[in-house]
């Protein structure tokens, strides 16, 4: 299931709904507002999304998981709208009879949610200033880097904001 | 041939268009011709290899063609998490 909302993300809850009597192992990721990003102090972040294809795309990235390894149940939620610091932007989670699959799953979930869903964060900072947050990988590795494999190379300009891009470059 | 579509832009770019989107006619044959027509409205300075572009609400190619009454969306590069 993959689930877009305005509503604060419970992952107690929602892990309750992967429970399943085969399972063995629970693997999950959040995703949290942090109060700092390339050097400059955040202070709250602005969620867009555009709902109908980040449903449809997220049902592709689950269903990927799902062919690629053994697993029972998996599910993704993404918050849009003001998050503050610390609220959970994203949260997935998978069952699975044996840890291995449940780790390997929930990875690649979260790196592929986070560069196929049209989803965009504006930053506002300490300063009064604000600004739209380039893709942490895409940007510096065109649209065929795989994301499954590996990190970004050394020299990546991992999450710079696109306005200081502008004027740094 | 000119051709109507409605084209929508988000994030960056419906900032700097200042709508979130509008209908017009373009003879553009494919998304990018139309992207790259459209520059003035969604001002991206990435190629646009490093954004995203959906018709109909289907994720495509770039080269993907450009038909009458299509619904074109347009990507800025996304940072979902």
């Amino acid at each position: 299931m993959m689930l877009m909302t305005e509503e604060r993300i419970l992952p107690d809850e929602l892990s309750r709904e992967l429970r399943d009597p085969a399972a063995g192992a629970y693997a999950s990721f959040e995703g949290w507002i942090r109060n700092h990003n390339d050097g400059m102090s955040v202070v709250r972040l602005e969620y867009e999304a555009y709902a109908p294809l980040c449903r449809s795309e997220g049902e592709r990235i689950l269903e990927e998981a799902r062919s690629r390894w053994k697993i029972l149940h998996a599910h993704c939620v993404h918050r849009s709208g003001s998050l503050e610091i610390g609220d959970c932007a994203v949260w997935v989670g998978v069952s699975s009879a044996h840890r291995d699959e449940a780790f390997h799953a929930c990875r690649y979930i979260i790196d592929q949610v986070k560069q196929r869903l049209p989803i965009w964060k504006k930053e506002h900072y300490a300063n009064g200033d604000s600004g739209w947050v380039n893709c942490e990988r895409c940007a510096s590795h065109g649209p065929h880097y795989d994301h499954a494999q590996g990190l970004p190379p050394p020299d990546a300009k991992a999450g710079t904001p696109l306005h200081k891009r502008r004027t740094a470059d | 041939m000119k051709k109507q579509v409605t084209v929508r832009y988000f994030a960056l770019f419906r900032e700097h268009a200042g709508i979130s989107g509008e209908t017009l006619e373009s003879d553009a044959d494919s998304a990018a011709a139309l992207f790259a027509q459209l520059k003035h409205r969604h001002g991206s300075t990435e190629p646009a290899s490093h954004c995203k572009v959906a018709i109909n609400d289907q994720l495509v190619d770039w080269d993907a063609p450009v038909r009458d009454g299509d619904v074109v969306l347009f990507f800025p590069p996304v940072a979902g998490g």
